[in-house]
């Protein structure tokens, strides 16, 4: 099972260590620096790097490498899981994973650490669960905790750890009982040059912020659940019941959670909300360009687009742009050589339109690859797969929640090749 | 307040105030001091001398207090082990604490110090925390129990332990369950046969139930332990399906990789016309594309995953091609799979999508990934006939670019295309010519050549096309070397007349200037085929070569078999089978696919229950030069491959000026470089031996197997002196020489292993490939001390004839894989067969005459045994210490008639019949076998046995 972890920072400072077993020498991170070297690019460092004694299973996120010393034959998604785990709990408990967070909160970071593997078995990784063994820590938690000498941990067995819904601890007490969820859908796409669709899907989730005294049992039904048959769901999800009559039907975890992941694939038709009319060439022989890219509206179901931004990769020979956009600004970086096209809102009236020279490396010859655009953009109170929550019940306790659901469509790996 | 504060630093001294604060009265600054302390630790400082400062805070009834001591102990209680011991009474007290939250932490926290002074104490805590009637207590001693055992496994089984943990496996709290069965597997990793997992109907009734309702990760362990499980019948295996099948929605990807392993594996035993079969295939598409929607390392592990299913059963993802194509910002890791999946996926129906997105993707800035695609082009070119030509089109656009790297890797595929459709797209090799110039990548090159080598007669410039090549002969790479020498001797055999010039300057080129044995060889087989019979040249040099196969770099079905029964697991991301490189991990049961249902092999074949000390190292890279494979074939000779391949001796005869290759030039070459070697070996024309065979000359075609050096041993059975069989620059600097012998009724292989590395090997482990007599080491390799540099030390491996059986080409060979610290190496070594000879090898006179009659004339082989100076007595003597028996003997014409017998360790009986003219050395020897095969080993035997 997991070994060690080891907490690399991008200057390749190893800043924390972990061992659940014997303890394993730093120097075996030296195999990862070297992968990572031939990597050159940070994304590009390969999850599984095997060394003589130890394999190393890495995760990158928020600049700081989570790698993972295993020794025996263990299953590298569970290993890759168990590292997401911990990221999304340190998320969950100081705001951010990033390296200074780590640093700030490194007993806590220890403790919730310990607490989640024992010899490298997971033991507590239901963030209910681990909340009630170790406090988040907080300014006022701390203050008082000053104050009244009174500990940050738990003195209690987590009655959670027990039940047959270890997600959910018991006595949860709240005066406003409320239930939302948001159902958000991205849409990947590739659109090809003359603007079809090569190939689109939607992955879709429900997030649930569920805040219910007692033991709530909750039954959730769909207007359209035919469009979904690729799911997979929270483990407080009864999965016969999906089966048979195609409603979620569950005792929530008490607080924020993703109730369910889903995924429209590329049988069914996507919609496509936006366009992108674009020509961008590179002349044969000067050190020259033209760049002009038009962004519209196509299947938006009458909602409005917003937070529309365009981001392209340009090639390395194209040494600055000069551009003239009739609505939102761009900004071209010449070292990372991405051009940022901030376009905001777009009013079906009058379309945005970006155009003007690229100025390219004098004598460097004409690139041969044509710069992707990457789009991104927000609908508001739209699930664009046309999924639609019907009605949300609730038995087991008897006062009456707040319910809410909330749509949204996004742009998720939204690529328009040119 | 954060917990930064702990990092600073005083000018007194850190661990002296540390010290002090540890020992202050008031609690709260205790609790700061132990903070600082784990502070310290966690980035790798050394606090390791406030051990008894901190131990004497353990006993608290401040539970985060506590927690802290706790793992300041775990991590330096091996440095301090004494001081540990201080720990253990406060341990003990706590496994009797009324909070089973204290009980618990106290099991798991002695668990995990790892000294072995303290593990006595633990045994009784640890019986009681088991049995303990809170099921998170259990739970977490279940998990102690596997701590235990990695530190002391003699204690674990004395004590009993594993009975218990195997009893709670019928626990009644599925956390558990799943924990005792996440322990049994991991203390089962290191007893390949203890059979701890005991699965039967029963308990996998049990394991089922618990799945249901235990946490996710306790889903993984039981998932994993399911698909060890082999069912009854189709079912049983058809239940357990319909219960694993809700799995494939879960959240975790690893439960759905896991869930899908159980899946694939006992889909196996469905009979395929069930309609539950097909149902099951659809259900396993969606969960596969959506692992593919997660992070990047997840989706680089599902699509490995995904790479074995395809190929195992492509049917599952054939509508899925679109949730391949690449994005331009995924990792390259990612890329190079998606498109390696994709062309497998490549059929009829989607091959326009796919060209469509290959050539995208031939544009896009990434080198590797832009090669990769335009080699895909070929692949589908080759794999779907139909889209061939539109693949050549695009391979031609392609090449339009002028793209440097892009237009040499289609001219390499373009030559895999010719030789799948030939004569057919030779319309385009103009256009390749244009571009004759910008090639720079040897791989290109050689391709190149081999197609204007190949049309030649359709190439007008073909000569100074091929002459342009020649001027920089000595600067090019051996495979273009190699290339451009066949395509001139082509060329030369089309067009006759105005190439003579050309053909000779690279014979001389490739035999007199070059010091590349291939290259040399090479030529000179040209060279004594034009001049002695051209038209066998031509027959030669232009035969029809055999159709390239469809799928390229499939994985081979029995490796495929086993990785599929490891979906999820690290063999399944590296494609090998999990004994060939998981350290630790030598006790992995070497796992099949369950037959399915009426098939006659049971599922209980013995083959199951070998020990993985006998499994065999799938496709070891072959050691053998393939020269050797090159002079066998050509020449149409028995003759072995060489066992290495050093560079050959050249002989004076070789050394002669330019000479007009038609005339009688060569012949004299022939003369003399065949007067030795003629008659011996068999074939004429320049004698390239290996050097590294320190054969006398004269030794003949025996010789080159069994090395004989002269050094006999007067008595006993013979054993042929040590030969290097993996020289240390081709093994990190560990050199492995040794050879084969019978000794004792046993068969040995001694081993003599120097390291001529700068550091310390050690951890040797050996295995065989399965080879033609199951030969299998009886017993681990053992090497009692780490080998130091320069050392070298000498083992003798008892040898067994029980393990996995398959014929190996020759017969005598055995690949060889041994493991160490550093890496593992690969290598081939040829046994004589006269190891195999039984003891008990002496047939009746009346069976001997009875078989001798029974097996067909057909299979009777005949040879000279040259050279002999023994009488036949002496000769029966000799034969015999080596298990070859004299039944009879008698004396005809004056000439002495030996009859013998001997009996392999399969048994195989061979008869022999050895004629002895007094005075003469040359013997005949008669073999009789019903395996003809290994009569030729055999005359080696004999001939090494009677000439040592």
């Amino acid at each position: 099972m997991i070994h060690s972890l080891f907490l690399i920072n991008s200057a390749g400072d190893i800043f924390l260590e972990k061992h659940w077993k014997s303890v394993v020498s730093r120097s075996v991170c030296d195999y990862f620096f070297e992968a990572q070297e031939k990597a050159v690019d940070v994304e590009n460092v390969p999850p599984v790097i095997p060394t003589p004694h130890h394999y190393l299973i890495s995760i990158y996120q928020d600049k700081v490498f989570f790698v993972a010393v295993i020794q025996t034959e263990v299953p590298p998604l569970f290993v890759i899981e168990f590292l997401h785990r911990v990221v999304a709990m340190f998320r969950d408990y100081f705001g951010e994973c990033s390296e200074a967070a780590i640093k700030e909160n490194v007993v806590t970071v220890y403790e919730l650490l310990e607490e989640m593997l024992d010899n490298g078995f997971p033991l507590a990784t239901e963030s209910n669960i681990l909340k009630e063994l170790i406090r988040p820590p907080t300014i006022l938690r701390s203050v008082v905790n000053s104050i009244t000498g009174s500990s940050n941990v738990g003195e209690t067995l987590p009655t959670g750890q027990l039940s047959i819904v270890p997600w959910r601890r018991a006595e949860v007490k709240y005066t406003n009982n409320e239930a939302y969820f948001d159902v958000v859908e991205e849409i990947d796409a590739i659109l090809d040059k003359s603007g079809s669709t090569v190939f689109a899907e939607i992955q879709g989730v429900i997030d649930a912020s569920i805040k219910l005294s007692g033991m709530p049992d909750l039954t959730l039904s769909f207007m359209n659940p035919r469009l979904l048959d690729d799911v997979s769901f929270h483990p407080c999800v009864r999965f016969k019941r999906w089966e048979s009559e195609r409603v979620l039907s569950f005792i929530p975890p008490d607080g924020n959670f993703r109730l369910m992941d889903y995924h429209v694939g590329s049988q069914n038709l996507v919609a496509i909300p936006v366009y992108v009319n674009h020509n961008i060439n590179f002349k044969e022989s000067g050190s020259s360009g033209r760049f002009d890219v038009t962004v519209g509206l196509k299947q938006t179901m009458g909602k409005s687009v917003e937070g529309v931004i365009m981001t392209v990769h340009m090639p390395k020979v194209v040494l600055n742009m000069n551009l003239t956009p009739t609505q939102g600004t761009y900004t071209y970086d010449p070292v990372t050589k991405i051009l940022t096209w901030d376009i905001g809102k777009i009013n079906p009236q009058k379309i945005p339109n970006l155009k003007g020279v690229i100025c390219l490396q004098s004598g460097a010859p004409k690139p041969e690859e044509n710069p992707n655009l990457n789009i991104q953009f927000r609908i508001q109170q739209l699930a664009i797969s046309g999924i639609k929550v019907n009605r949300l019940d609730m038995f087991g306790e008897k006062y009456k929640p707040f319910k809410g659901v909330k749509y949204v469509t996004k742009a998720g790996k939204f690529q328009v090749r040119t | 307040m954060t917990d930064s504060k702990y990092f600073t630093t005083t000018k007194k001294g850190e661990i002296f105030e540390l010290k002090a604060e540890l020992n202050s009265d008031k609690k709260e600054k205790k609790k700061e001091a132990v903070k600082k302390v784990i502070a310290s630790m966690t980035v790798g400082k050394d606090v390791s001398a406030l051990f008894p400062d901190v131990v004497n805070c353990m006993q608290t009834d401040n539970l985060e207090l506590k927690k802290l001591v706790y793992l300041y102990l775990m991590n330096y209680a091996k440095s301090q082990p004494d001081m540990a011991i201080m720990a253990v009474n406060t341990f003990v007290k706590d496994c009797e604490d009324p909070n089973p939250l204290i009980r618990a932490l106290a099991v798991r926290t002695m668990g995990c110090i790892r000294v072995d002074k303290i593990t006595e104490y633990l045994c009784e805590p640890l019986r009681k925390c088991l049995k303990d009637e809170d099921p998170y207590v259990r739970k977490t001693a279940a998990v102690c129990v596997a701590k235990l055992h990695d530190i002391n496994a003699q204690l674990v089984e004395d004590q009993g332990f594993l009975d218990t943990l195997k009893d709670l496996i019928s626990d009644s709290n599925p956390m558990v369950v799943a924990n005792a069965v996440a322990a049994l597997s991991e203390i089962a990793e290191s007893h390949p046969n203890s059979n701890l997992l005991d699965l039967n109907p029963q308990s996998i009734n049990k394991l089922l139930t618990a799945l249901n309702e235990c946490t996710e990760w306790g889903q993984i362990f039981i998932l994993d332990c399911l698909a060890n499980y082999t069912p009854r019948d189709d079912r049983e295996s058809q239940s357990i399906c319909e219960r694993v099948t809700p799995r494939l929605s879960h959240a975790n990807s690893a439960v759905v990789l896991s869930a899908v392993k159980v899946l694939m594996k006992f889909m196996e035993m469905l009979p395929k016309d069930l309609d539950y079969y097909g149902t099951l295939l659809k259900k396993l598409a969606p969960p596969l594309v959506t692992l593919l929607s997660a992070e990047p390392e997840l989706q680089y592990v599902a699509l490995r995953n995904i790479n074995l299913i395809v190929q195992k059963r492509p049917e599952i993802l054939k509508h899925e091609m679109k949730v391949f194509f690449v994005k331009y910002n995924d990792p390259i890791y990612i890329k190079l799979e998606k498109l390696d999946i994709m062309i497998r996926l490549a059929s009829q129906a989607n091959i326009a999508q796919v060209l469509a997105e290959l050539k995208e993707y031939a544009t896009e800035v990434d080198v590797d990934f832009v090669r990769k695609a335009v080699r895909a082009i070929g692949r589908c070119a080759i794999k779907v006939e139909q889209s061939a030509e539109r693949c050549v089109s695009t391979l031609l656009d392609l090449i339009q670019t002028k793209v440097n790297y892009v237009v040499q890797e289609a001219i390499v595929v373009i030559k895999d295309i010719f030789r799948k459709y030939p004569n057919k797209y030779e319309s385009v090799i103009a256009t390749l010519c244009e571009n004759l110039d910008s090639l720079d990548e040897p791989e290109a090159r050689a391709a190149m050549i081999w197609i204007v080598g190949e049309y030649a007669e359709r190439i007008d410039n073909a000569d100074e096309l091929l002459e342009s090549f020649l001027e920089g002969f000595h600067d090019e790479s051996t495979q273009v070397q190699l290339q451009l020498l066949t395509a001139i001797v082509k060329l030369f055999l089309k067009k006759p007349t105005e190439t003579q010039e050309l053909v000779q300057q690279v014979l001389s080129l490739a035999t007199q200037d070059s010091d590349n044995p291939d290259l040399r060889d090479r030529g000179y087989i040209y060279w004594r085929l034009l001049s002695t019979d051209p038209v066998a040249a031509k027959e030669v040099v232009l035969a029809e070569k055999p159709l390239i196969s469809e799928e390229t770099d499939l994985i081979e079905p029995t490796l495929l078999d086993e990785l599929i029964c490891h979906i999820g697991t690290l063999a399944s991301v590296y494609h090998k089978p999990p004994n060939a490189f998981v350290e630790g991990s030598r006790g992995v049961q070497h796992k099949r696919l369950p037959p399915r249902t009426g098939s006659n092999e049971s599922p209980e074949s013995p083959e199951l229950a070998q020990p993985a000390a006998a499994q065999p190292v799938d496709q070891p890279p072959a050691v053998i030069p393939s020269q050797g494979d090159l002079l066998g074939d050509l020449l149409n000779l028995d003759l072995g491959p060489p066992t290495s391949g050093g560079t050959p001796a050249i002989t004076s005869a070789m050394q002669m000026g330019a000479m007009d290759l038609l005339g009688g030039g060569l012949d004299s070459l022939v003369m003399q470089g065949g007067a030795g070697g003629r008659q011996e070996t068999g074939f004429g024309g320049p004698a390239v031996m290996p050097s590294s065979l320190n054969a006398p000359v004269g030794g003949g075609l025996g010789d080159l197997f069994d090395l004989g050096s002269g050094v006999g041993m007067p008595t006993g059975s013979y054993v042929v002196p040590k030969t290097v069989w993996l020289p240390a620059m081709k093994a990190k600097g560990l050199e492995i020489s040794g050879t084969f012998a019978r000794r004792m009724g046993t068969i040995q292989m001694d081993v003599t292993f120097t390291n001529k590395a700068m550091q310390i090997m050690t951890d040797f482990a050996i295995q065989f490939n399965r080879n033609s007599f199951g030969l299998s080491p009886a017993a681990p390799l053992q090497l009692a001390t780490p080998l130091s540099p320069n050392q070298t030390i000498e083992v003798s491996l008892p040898l067994s004839t029980v393990g996995p059986v398959m014929k190996m080409d020759p017969l005598n060979n055995l690949q060889v894989a041994v493991k160490n610290n550093i890496d593992v190496f690969y290598f081939s070594s040829l046994y004589p067969i006269n190891i195999l000879f039984v003891e008990d090898g002496k047939m009746e006179r009346q069976v001997f005459l009875a078989t001798w009659k029974d097996i067909p004339s057909d299979n009777e082989a005949q040879f000279q045994i040259k050279d002999c100076h023994l009488n036949s007595d002496a000769v029966s003597n000799k034969l015999q210490s080596n298990n070859i028996f004299t039944i009879a003997k008698r004396n005809v014409e004056g000439q002495d008639m030996l009859y013998q017998s001997m009996k392999l360790t399969n048994g195989i009986w061979i008869l022999a019949e050895l004629r002895i003219q007094p005075g003469s050395p040359n013997f005949t020897l008669s073999l009789k076998c019903r395996a003809p095969e290994i009569s030729q080993f055999v005359l080696q035997s004999y001939e090494a046995v009677l000439k040592n």
